[in-house]
Parts: structure tokens; sequence; C-alpha cells
């Protein structure tokens, strides 16, 4: 039993971070109907951010922690989402209104352009970044068979994805902003006609989508203490995964499907097999895509009139 | 002539590879007045409001629009999104166009969209409560609520806009258009497919808005009940061009009209 809660706090924590890069993929495809396979890089470099920044914060001699991961957070998210909108303005924007192929193979293009930068720019080893969040709760009395551990991390990641989540969750339902959105995403000739600039909606899109991975980028780093560039692509095929099983298009799906393939990951590490946990991912993105096509909260696609 | 037109399209072309849609069509629409096109299928109708919103761009031809403010923007140069945004054209479906997943307050609210992102400094404010945002918020509110009063929706505002009976959604997509706050409202067959005590309804809506806005009307029209009750003025187009213009009663006698829609003798050759 002691085991099992073990597992299922390391799973929400994993899933949380899967969660919020998946959101990512699930809003793009909302609006413009394409897989951002760009995406998981984008994570990776917020990453690489989040690493610089911690290094800027020990220059800067800023040592108050709460202060310096709220900076390293707001750095990470602004330079992420720069790239994210950059992105999209230079390899999928031109390509928009033509055949639906063509942006995917720029996304697997722009993938690429964005590994090698980050392995050109900050070389190819693995960089390591020493544990910042410190200490634990030991759940589990002391002389229980197996010890479980709630570290001060994972409360961290939880209440931040669980913040972020539910912020993200009003813009989309209360704001004006979000409401542009989601009309756009249902009719976006039509959105036009009412003022609306659909360009700016979606470099919004970009710019939100990228942001969320920065966080993530940032949890990752502090939970593993190290990144390399080739991150992205792992986490990016994970959380394409958990968009699929929750639904693609579907922003509660994403959410959903993050934390289910994070407990499913960190079940079956604990249970069966560490070395084939990323096959259990994906077994289930073959399942889903089998049985339920349109995931778990999603909607039978309408051919838009 | 010339003096309080608010529309005003000049040798108007649109051809489709060697289909001429509209040939060389000029006529212009005026403030507080609601304008006809009729014509018989095929004649170019929603074509020229697929010109004006900027869906096609026109081989040839001038579409200009006069703001209240006195500037004249040139239709046929914009980009789609600010002919609405910035000219204020608001333009309706044949076949309706809700976001029917969003409810029937969001759909006029989403209209409201350039006025509450400019208030909310593009939701930043938003974030942090600034009352410039609420109190902007709130008369978003107050004008959709006016909205659906007016066209006897406020008991569904909540409601999914595409649950709505198919007359309802008429209505709705006109009070959407008009919560743009548009000088031009474009009707693309307000009436198709309502029953007469709708159609007659309809009527009353859009006299109601020219006489309360004073903004210009411009209205596809099949139905001739609709049309010869509202109109202040009717042009009839046919293969693409204008064959007769004027008063909806000068209009019917027309026998270029009548030969348009209904044939004239055998020996004459249609064009």
């Amino acid at each position: 039993m002691d085991y099992f809660l073990q597992q299922l706090i390391n799973g929400l924590t994993l899933g949380a971070i899967y969660g919020l890069i998946a959101i990512g993929y699930t809003m793009v495809y909302g609006i413009i109907g394409m897989i951002n396979f760009a995406h998981g890089d984008i994570y990776m470099l917020g990453a690489f951010i989040s690493m610089i920044g911690f290094l800027l914060m020990g220059v800067l001699g800023i040592t108050f922690l709460p202060l310096a991961l709220l900076l390293v957070l707001l750095i990470a998210m602004v330079f992420t989402a720069l790239y994210g909108w950059t992105v999209e303005r230079l390899a999928y924007r031109p390509l928009r209104g033509s055949v639906k192929l063509a942006p995917l193979i720029s996304a697997i293009g722009m993938s690429i352009v964005l590994q090698n930068f980050a392995q050109v720019a900050q070389g190819a080893r693995v960089k390591p970044l020493p544990p910042i969040i410190k200490g634990s709760i030991q759940l589990s009395s002391a002389n229980a068979d197996y010890p479980v551990t709630l570290s001060y991390l994972q409360i961290v990641i939880m209440l931040v994805t669980i913040a972020l989540m539910l912020g993200f969750s009003w813009l989309i339902t209360r704001t004006s902003l979000g409401r542009s959105q989601r009309a756009t995403e249902q009719d976006m000739t039509m959105a036009a006609l009412l003022g609306i600039d659909v360009d700016r909606v979606v470099s919004t899109t970009f710019v939100i989508g990228a942001a969320l991975a920065a966080v993530a980028g940032l949890m990752v780093t502090l939970y593993y203490g190290v990144i390399d560039f080739y991150i992205g692509f792992v986490a990016g095929m994970k959380a394409f995964t958990a968009a699929v099983l929750g639904g693609i298009g579907s922003l509660p799906g994403a959410m959903l499907g993050g934390l289910l393939i994070g407990l499913i990951e960190a079940f079956w590490s604990a249970y069966f097999s560490i070395e084939y946990k990323d096959v259990a991912a994906f077994s289930i993105l073959i399942l889903v895509l089998l049985f339920r096509p349109t995931g778990l909260l999603g909607k039978p696609e309408v051919e838009k009139v | 002539m010339m003096t309080d037109s608010l529309l005003c399209v000049e040798h108007l072309t649109m051809r489709f590879g060697g289909l001429s849609a509209i040939n060389d069509l000029s006529f212009h629409a005026k403030k507080n007045q609601i304008t006809a096109i009729i014509g018989p299928n095929g004649a170019g109708k929603t074509t020229v409001f697929n010109c004006l919103t900027g869906f096609y761009k026109p081989n040839v031809g001038k579409i200009s629009l006069t703001s209240p403010s006195g500037r004249i923007f040139l239709l046929e140069r914009m980009e789609g999104f600010r002919i609405a945004k910035e000219a204020r054209l608001a333009r309706t479906f044949q076949n309706i166009r809700l976001f029917t997943g969003m409810s029937v307050l969001e759909n006029l609210m989403v209209a409201q969209h350039n006025l509450l992102m400019r208030a909310s400094l593009y939701s930043l404010a938003g974030l942090f409560g600034s009352s410039s945002f609420r109190r902007a918020e709130q008369r978003a509110l107050e004008l959709a609520r006016y909205w659906l009063n007016k066209i006897g929706l406020l008991d569904y505002a909540d409601q999914p806009a595409g649950s709505l009976p198919y007359g309802s959604q008429r209505r709705l997509e006109i009070a959407r258009a008009m919560c743009t706050d548009p000088v031009l409202l474009c009707l693309d067959e307000p009436a198709a497919g309502l029953n007469p005590k709708e159609s007659y309804d309809l009527n009353g809506l859009l006299l109601d808005i020219r006489s309360e806005f004073q903004i210009g009307i411009l209205l596809i029209e099949h139905d001739m009940s609709v049309v010869m009750n509202i109109s202040d003025h009717v042009v009839v187009l046919d293969h693409g061009a204008r064959i007769a213009e004027g008063s909806p009663t000068a209009v019917q006698a027309d026998p270029a009209v009548i030969h348009a829609y209904l044939g004239t003798a055998p020996e004459e050759p249609t064009c």
C-alpha cells in the first residue's frame, strides 16, 4: 500500500508536467488543426532557459529561493514564449491555407532545427543542476516497510500546475481573449468577420502554449536535475500521447490525459519494468487510436461547413 | 446623389476563370436606408457580399464605405477582419454561422471583442482585476442583454447557440452582427427558411434597427414580402449586371425585371 502511494505521488508529479506540455499540443490542434511537432523542443528550450536563469540568479546573487524561482519562471516563460511565437511566424503562418501536410512537415523540420540549435549553442553533453528545492515530508510512520516521501519539490510542482491550470481555464472561459480563441477555433472566417484578428489569436495560442511548456521545462530541470538537447523529443511524444488520450482539441482532456500518462508510466515502472515504460505509454496511444479515436473527452469531428 | 451615400460600389467586376460572376456593377447604399439586392438565382448577389467582406478580391472596381467620421475606406484593399473592425461592416450568412458550441450570450460578447480587448489591455489588466476591465465587461454585458431582450432570447442566454430553433438562430445572428457596432449591416437572405410570422417579425426588427441606429442595411432577399415592405431602394441584378434600380414599386413595374424573372416571348433571346 505504501509502495502504491509513493508511485501515485510520483505519477501525479510526472503527469502534471505532461499535462502542461499537452495543453500546447491540444490548443494548437484545436485552432489551426495541425500537430505542432516542434512543441516538445520548445519545452526543451524552456528547460535550457530555466537552467540559464538559475545560473543568472547565482551570478546576480539572488539567493532568496522563492524570489529566484519566480524570476526564473518569468524569464523562462517570456523567452520560451518568444520562441513559440517566432516558430509560428516563420514556419507555420506562411503555410496556412496550403495543403494540410505542409505545416506538419515544416513542424518536424522546426523540431530538428531547434534540437540542433540547442546542441550547437549549449553543447551535446548532459547539463546537471544541483538540487535547489530540498527536503521532504515523511508520510508513512517511521517503522513502515516502505517509506513514503512527498518532497517539497513535488508539492511545488503540483501547486504550480494547479494554479496554472486554474488561471488558464479562467483565461479561456471568462476573458475576451479566451472567447475570441474559442470563436476562432469554431469558425475562423466568421471570427474574422466579427473583427477578430485571427492571426493574432493564433500567435497568442502559440505564446500561451510555449509559456506553459516553459513551466514544464523548468520543473523537469528541477525534478531530474539533468537536461540535454534531446529531452524534448520523448517528452513531446508523451505529451502528444496525453493530448490524444484525453481527446485532442479538448483542454480538460489534455490535463486528464497528462495525469493518466504520468500515472501509467509511474506504475508500469514500479510494478513491471522500468526499461519498457515508454512502450507502455505509447501502447496507450495505439490502443486509444484503435478503440476510441476521439479520446476520452474529445467530441467526434464534425465537418465544418 | 453621392452626398449621403454610405456604400458606393463602382464598376465592380469579379471573374472566376472565364466566368464573369459580376460584370461592371455600380450601385450605392445610403445611411438610414434599407437597400435590397434582388435577382434570380445565380445573378451574383452573394458574390457581391463576398467582395464587400473581403472574401473575394474583385478584378476591377472600387468599393468605398464612408464612416460617420467622414473617413473613406476602400474595402477591396482591406484585410477581412479590418473591414469589420475599422470600416465597421457586419454581415450574416444564408446558412447561419453562429458559434454553436458557445452560449447565446457568449456569441454576443465575442462580437464586442475589440472593444473589450482594448479596455482590458489584451486581458492582462483582467488578470489583476482592473476596474476599467470590469466596467467594459459590464457595458458589453449590458449591450448583449439589450439585444437579447430585443430579439426575445433573454431567457436562453446561457443555452448553447446551436440548440436554438432556426428562427431564433437567425435573429441571434443579426443581433451578433449588430453587437460589432456596424455602420452597414449586410444580411444574406435573412428570411430564408422562416415562416410567415417569423418573417413578419423580422421586418419589424430590421425597421427598428434602421430607425434606432440610423445605419445602412444591405439586404439580399428572395422573399418579396420582406423586400417590398421594408426596402427603401431596390437594386436588381441579373447575370452579374444591374438591370434595374429604384423604389420597390418602380422596380416591380420595370419590364427588364419582369423579363429576368419570368422571361418574355420566345423571339427575344435571353442574354
